[in-house]
């Protein structure tokens, strides 16, 4: 090959590559999509079904030789149980106070107080010890455990038994994620985040008393550049009823369960986001969406003040031109097995709720943030080398809160409603 | 580094303990260990165990853990200690010798111990009632749980000394399925 001819093919992979970005550029303006994503997730999940029997397999003949070591009763594998032990009773605050418990107990208490037996303790210690070895809180800060290995090592937990084909398998997959895909969302991602720069400066820019045009110039950027970032993580989002999406004046509240959650949202509608200010990257992106449209950032000091929150809050609210306020009210990233909950703050400001539930589907790469564990940038990379993102978003219907109602009572059914919509489980427990 | 000291651990526990859990149930347990180890310190204290909600307003929370800290050093259990404490809640299986951990005999001890706090292994009425107070609550009125722990100890003492002796206790809940109230079901 001369050199001149390298240069031409090199000239036309170039061209090809511009022409690519510009039609993913063009597509997210537009909303449209070519169905690449939704294909690519299915031949995924065929490869998943072809691993896991492969797998069974495998465990199928290991179990038969030590057979002895396995419970009898037991020995058929419930695939969709992931829960250590089987449990009898749960006990459960019934307010947040010490000692009371709720009549899950077999026996009430009144019957207690006339039938004492020496083993009522019983109950007890095999309710404590059932605790200890696994308990419904300290799990939803863990990654969700799979049902079945999705060819990803950082899952591999429990799966000791894999073959020669699986394994080829594990491999092509590790290239194809880390060789082909990492490199093409990357530069997904910087376009994302360029064009989001270059286009808010440019509104930040446009003179004062062009509100209507703002607006407009916002509405359609804001969503295309969420849009192109969240191809730059193959996000693969379905959006049901979408009738009841936020509307200016109101405040949308979903449950949490990674920095993500705002890039699936914001594909879709646009919103005021409220937060601390960060320093680093994410500072660098809340003062770039703070030059085009109003958002709510709070310096720290100001966060420990409750009235002044609630003050701002309800400024934006009582404003039907300013967007919606998206408010995560756990307070934390939950892995997406269950809601805790909603502190109540967001809930006495007033105003209509728009109450979302995001449901990740843990198969295709697990989105939950350990922010004990990794940094932000780590779990962009893992974001980014796993297979895509497969998540569903229901918007329900606005909920106001009703006379007398009480904030903490007003949360809670909200949350119910979240958690029922997401199948998650709606826990009564506090994050501290 | 840590599959060796699991493997380690494995063998202590099946040679030396004769302990009836299974490989796979202590790769559970250690993992388990390792999320309550807060402090990554290889070994649990008590407040670890009390960061459990649902551990914390059980109302026999203090002397369950108290059960693991018996024989311990420092206020610390390791590993070791952590599974040999579980594993007493193992079920008993039939045609097995009687001295392994998880034998009727030790459900009953461990249960002895949530009452009998000063451990001079007989249940006096004073102990009862607090373990009364702590299972009924405190808007039960004292002479209702008074007359509870007397009719209790009348029924189960049998030499007369007002208190319960751990035979005395055994004895009384003869007919009790103590396998299954004291047995966690793993279900691999």
């Amino acid at each position: 090959m001369t050199w001149s001819s390298m240069c031409m093919y090199l000239k036309i992979a170039v061209a090809i590559f511009i022409i690519l970005l510009f039609v993913v550029m063009v597509l997210a303006a537009i909303g449209k999509s070519l169905g690449v994503r939704e294909k690519y997730v299915e031949i995924l999940l065929w490869a998943f079904e072809y691993g896991r029997e492969k797998i069974e397999k495998a465990e199928r003949k290991n179990n038969k030789k030590d057979s002895s070591e396995v419970e009898d009763e037991f020995s058929e594998r419930n695939s969709y149980s992931t829960s250590v032990i089987s449990r009898a009773v749960k006990l459960h605050p019934e307010s947040p106070g010490p000692r009371k418990f709720s009549r899950t107990m077999s026996r009430t208490l009144e019957t207690l107080n006339r039938e004492f037996q020496l083993d009522d303790a019983m109950e007890f210690v095999k309710a404590g010890m059932e605790a200890i070895i696994e308990d419904e809180v300290t799990q939803r800060f863990s990654a969700e455990e799979l049902p079945s290995w999705n060819l990803l090592t950082r899952t591999n937990k429990n799966y000791m038994y894999i073959n020669l084909k699986v394994t080829v398998m594990w491999g092509l997959g590790f290239c194809l994620r880390y060789l082909i895909l990492l490199p093409g969302r990357l530069i997904l991602f910087f376009m994302g985040v360029g064009l989001l720069t270059v286009f808010t400066a440019a509104i930040g820019c446009v003179p004062g008393g062009n509100d209507r045009l703002k607006r407009w110039m916002y509405w359609h950027i804001s969503l295309m550049c969420f849009r192109i970032l969240s191809q730059a993580i193959s996000a693969v989002v379905k959006y049901h009823n979408s009738e009841n999406r936020a509307k200016g004046g109101g405040i949308c509240v979903a449950n949490h369960t990674s920095p993500i959650d705002v890039v699936m949202l914001a594909s879709n509608n646009c919103y005021a986001l409220v937060g601390q200010r960060q320093g680093g990257f994410l500072g660098f992106l809340q003062r770039a969406l703070g030059r085009a449209t109003a958002h709510i950032w709070f310096e720290r000091f100001e966060t420990k003040d409750r009235t002044l929150v609630t003050q701002r809050l309800k400024e934006h609210v009582e404003n039907p031109e300013k967007l919606p306020i998206l408010i995560f009210p756990e307070g934390t990233c939950i892995n997406n097995t269950s809601v805790m909950m909603f502190k109540k703050g967001s809930f006495e400001v007033g105003g209509i709720i728009y109450p979302v539930a995001i449901k990740y589907d843990p198969r295709f790469g697990d989105p939950f943030w350990n922010s004990s564990k990794q940094s932000y940038v780590h779990y962009l990379l893992m974001m980014m080398t796993s297979w895509a993102i497969v998540c569903d978003v229901w918007y329900l219907p606005p909920m106001t809160r009703g006379e007398g109602e009480t904030a903490v009572d007003f949360a809670n059914r909200v949350k119910s409603e979240i958690a029922h919509q997401g199948g998650l489980v709606d826990l009564v427990w506090y994050v501290h | 580094m840590e599959n060796s000291a699991l493997d380690m651990c494995v063998c202590l526990c099946t040679d030396l303990f004769f302990s009836p859990v299974t490989k796979s149930q202590i790769t559970r347990l250690h993992s388990r260990f390792t999320i309550l180890d807060k402090g990554k310190t290889g070994n649990l204290r008590r407040e670890d165990f009390m960061q459990i909600p649902e551990l914390s307003i059980n109302p026999l929370g203090d002397r369950i853990v108290q059960a693991f800290f018996s024989e311990a050093l420092d206020d610390m259990i390791n590993l070791r200690q952590f599974i040999r404490v579980l594993s007493k809640f193992q079920r008993t299986k039939e045609n097995e010798e009687d001295n392994k951990l998880n034998s009727r005999e030790e459900k009953l001890k461990f249960a002895f111990r949530m009452y009998d706090t000063d451990n001079d292994k007989k249940i006096s009425r004073g102990e009862l009632l607090v373990v009364l107070n702590m299972l009924v609550g405190s808007n039960t009125p004292e002479e209702q749980l008074a007359s509870i722990a007397d009719r209790t100890i009348i029924e189960a003492d049998m030499d007369g000394d007002r208190m319960i002796s751990f035979e005395e206790f055994c004895t009384s809940l003869e007919r009790t399925d103590v396998e299954e109230k004291m047995s966690i079901r793993f279900p691999h």
